[in-house]
């Protein structure tokens, strides 16, 4: 087995005639925690959205896992084991915990009665809690609906799926943007907490310091093209900015953008 | 926010915002509408609306004023049980009224006798092969119809993304002209004995209510009424965890037409004969019965349990002004009140909800 978990080669995106990504070459180590930054429109969450199968890629391959894959569907990617925080937070407003952490893949009983087949609570409800436990997030009533929770909480919540599910790559398209400071140190401990169980994480983020607190390699979208690999410990701030505006070009990708 | 605990790193937890059940509100409504008649009652007419004032009966219920109010609900409350599932989808069913009347037409004219009075049937639709079927062949042949009903809706609504007001609103156009065609405005009567007694006495009501039990279950112990709640819910966050949305709404849609359907077969069999017009307006006294049991338009929210509440409160207000010996158009105008009411409660409800969250 090699240590790589997530592969992409010349992967692109055309929206008609929008250039979105072009030939994204990226390599994920189990493990490891990467950041990708950009420019909006940069072509960031369009490559998150290639690879946990919300969109169909124009061309190039996706590896995961040693696999090559061709998801139809994000529950396919999940399925895999790719968890996604989207951006847009993916939760029902009126379903409680549980409810949205199973949602679309329900522990039932009796399965033969079809869509009518029965829910599972008691079991859903305990891997939950262990779910829970395991990324430290503490809420207080599961049974509580996310209407009633605030924007932190909703955020953990979005974020547990990943623990409960034993996952093999979790990617957060800026987990922390609508978040006030205090709720995004408590998302912030959870990556921690997530790196230390050796969980690989794809981090979007916009935020500079939490990038370098947080990950240990940075990739720089612009204008659709992959414009630097960089490792946390031989750049800074300044740098990354560089890149992200078109000061800089990193060395192999000249040419390119 | 600044009482919060640094534990929890900002996820205290507020008793205030417990939930609630909204059930127990529109109870509380039903509670308050008797005692409102009561009053008036005991005020105006010297008697009571519920309770066995006279003596006549052996419990302390006035049992025949309480049939009556359920009776006139049923089936209506049958259509509701469907429309119920649609709204919480964020749906809207304006056709059940209608498919009750085509299905009505149809179903009927597959269970007549072939002779009335000693002389052919005068009202045959159909040649004498159709004549004196077996009582299972109307009741398949209306719920098929109102399946199909259904069916249309859902894959107008699912698949071809037109708005499900526009979508049933069409069907309910449409429907009403089939009720209409089918025997070119003539009704379809003199049905087969063992097809009376579908609808007969107490039937309905207990149709009505086994159905309810059955879709409270559904709703709350199944996927399929998990899904219903997530899409009514955040139908982007529904697709996003995989749920295939387009398949669930027409099953949603196929449920309600079936629903219309069987209600359509026991108001027959109750009235023993059908009518293009029968079902008028249902659509709207079902949409009623939902959105005074708590189901909010904007989907996610209400359950089977407040629908049959509404059903209930609708039932009380019509029996109420009966009791009270008034006109049916102040009855009229307290349920428009009533309805615009109880959104505007639902409305109220949510805004404060945002800004406590």
């Amino acid at each position: 087995m090699s240590d790589i978990i997530l592969e992409t080669k010349g992967l692109t995106k055309h929206y008609g005639g929008v250039h979105a990504l072009q030939d994204a070459d990226f390599v994920l180590k189990k493990g490891e925690h990467v950041a990708i930054m950009g420019d909006n429109g940069a072509g960031k969450s369009t490559f998150v959205r290639q690879i946990t199968g919300v969109e169909q890629r124009t061309r190039g391959t996706v590896i995961f896992d040693g696999d090559e894959v061709n998801f139809a569907g994000p529950l396919d990617a999940r399925e895999a084991g790719i968890e996604t925080v989207f951006q847009t937070l993916a939760l029902a407003d009126d379903l409680n915990v549980p409810d949205n952490l199973f949602l679309g893949r329900e522990k039932t009983k009796l399965n033969w009665l079809g869509p009518f087949r029965l829910l599972d609570y008691k079991s859903m409800r305990e891997d939950t809690m262990a779910g829970l436990v395991k990324t430290g997030v503490k809420i207080p009533n599961i049974k509580n609906t996310i209407a009633n929770m605030s924007g932190g909480q909703r955020q953990c919540v979005a974020i547990a799926r990943t623990a409960t599910f034993a996952s093999k790559l979790t990617i957060m398209d800026e987990p922390t943007a609508a978040l006030g400071v205090q709720e995004t140190a408590q998302v912030e401990n959870i990556i921690r907490t997530l790196k230390e169980q050796g969980e690989s994480l794809i981090l979007v983020s916009h935020n500079m310091r939490q990038v370098f607190d947080l990950v240990d390699r940075i990739i720089v979208f612009r204008r659709g093209r992959m414009v630097a690999n960089l490792r946390k410990e031989d750049t800074d701030g300044q740098d990354v900015v560089a890149y992200i505006t078109g000061a800089k070009t990193g060395a192999e990708y000249e040419g390119a953008a | 926010m600044s009482d919060q605990s640094e534990s929890t790193g900002g996820l205290t937890f507020d008793k205030s915002k417990r939930n609630w059940p909204n059930e127990l509100n529109v109870f509380g409504a039903l509670i308050l509408i008797v005692i409102i008649f009561e009053i008036l009652g005991a005020i105006f007419m010297g008697q009571s609306l519920l309770f066995d004032t006279n003596d006549r009966f052996e419990s302390i219920f006035n049992e025949a004023r309480l049939r009556i109010i359920i009776i006139q609900v049923a089936i209506i409350g049958i259509l509701a049980l469907g429309v119920t599932q649609v709204i919480i989808t964020a749906g809207i069913d304006l056709s059940s009224g209608s498919v009750v009347g085509a299905t009505a037409m149809i179903a009927m004219s597959f269970v007549q006798v072939a002779e009335v009075n000693g002389g052919p049937n005068p009202k045959a639709i159909f040649g004498p092969a159709f004549l004196d079927l077996p009582v299972l062949v109307p009741v398949i042949v209306g719920i098929s119809v109102g399946l199909i009903a259904g069916c249309i809706n859902g894959l107008l609504v699912a698949y071809s993304r037109i708005p499900p007001f526009i979508a049933t609103l069409g069907m309910m156009l449409f429907a009403r002209g089939v009720a209409q065609w089918w025997s070119l405005g003539n009704p379809v009567s003199f049905p087969t004995e063992s097809y009376a007694k579908i609808g007969a006495g107490m039937m309905p009501v207990i149709i009505f209510l086994s159905l309810a039990v059955l879709f409270h279950l559904i709703m709350n112990y199944t996927v399929y009424g998990k899904h219903t709640y997530a899409i009514g819910s955040n139908e982007a966050a529904a697709r996003m965890s995989g749920i295939n949305v387009p398949r669930h709404l027409m099953l949603v849609y196929m449920i309600a037409g079936g629903l219309a359907g069987l209600a359509a077969v026991i108001l027959t069999s109750k009235n023993l004969t059908a009518q293009s017009g029968m079902g008028l307006s249902y659509e709207l006294e079902a949409i009623a019965m939902a959105v005074i049991g708590g189901v909010s338009l904007f989907g996610g929210r209400g359950s089977i349990i407040g629908t049959v509440i509404g059903a209930l409160i609708i039932g009380v207000i019509t029996s109420g002004f009966t009791f009270l010996r008034l006109g049916a158009f102040y009855q009229e105008m307290v349920l428009g009140c009533i309805i615009v009411g109880a959104v505007a409660l639902d409305q109220y409800q949510q805004k404060r909800a945002a800004m406590r969250a």
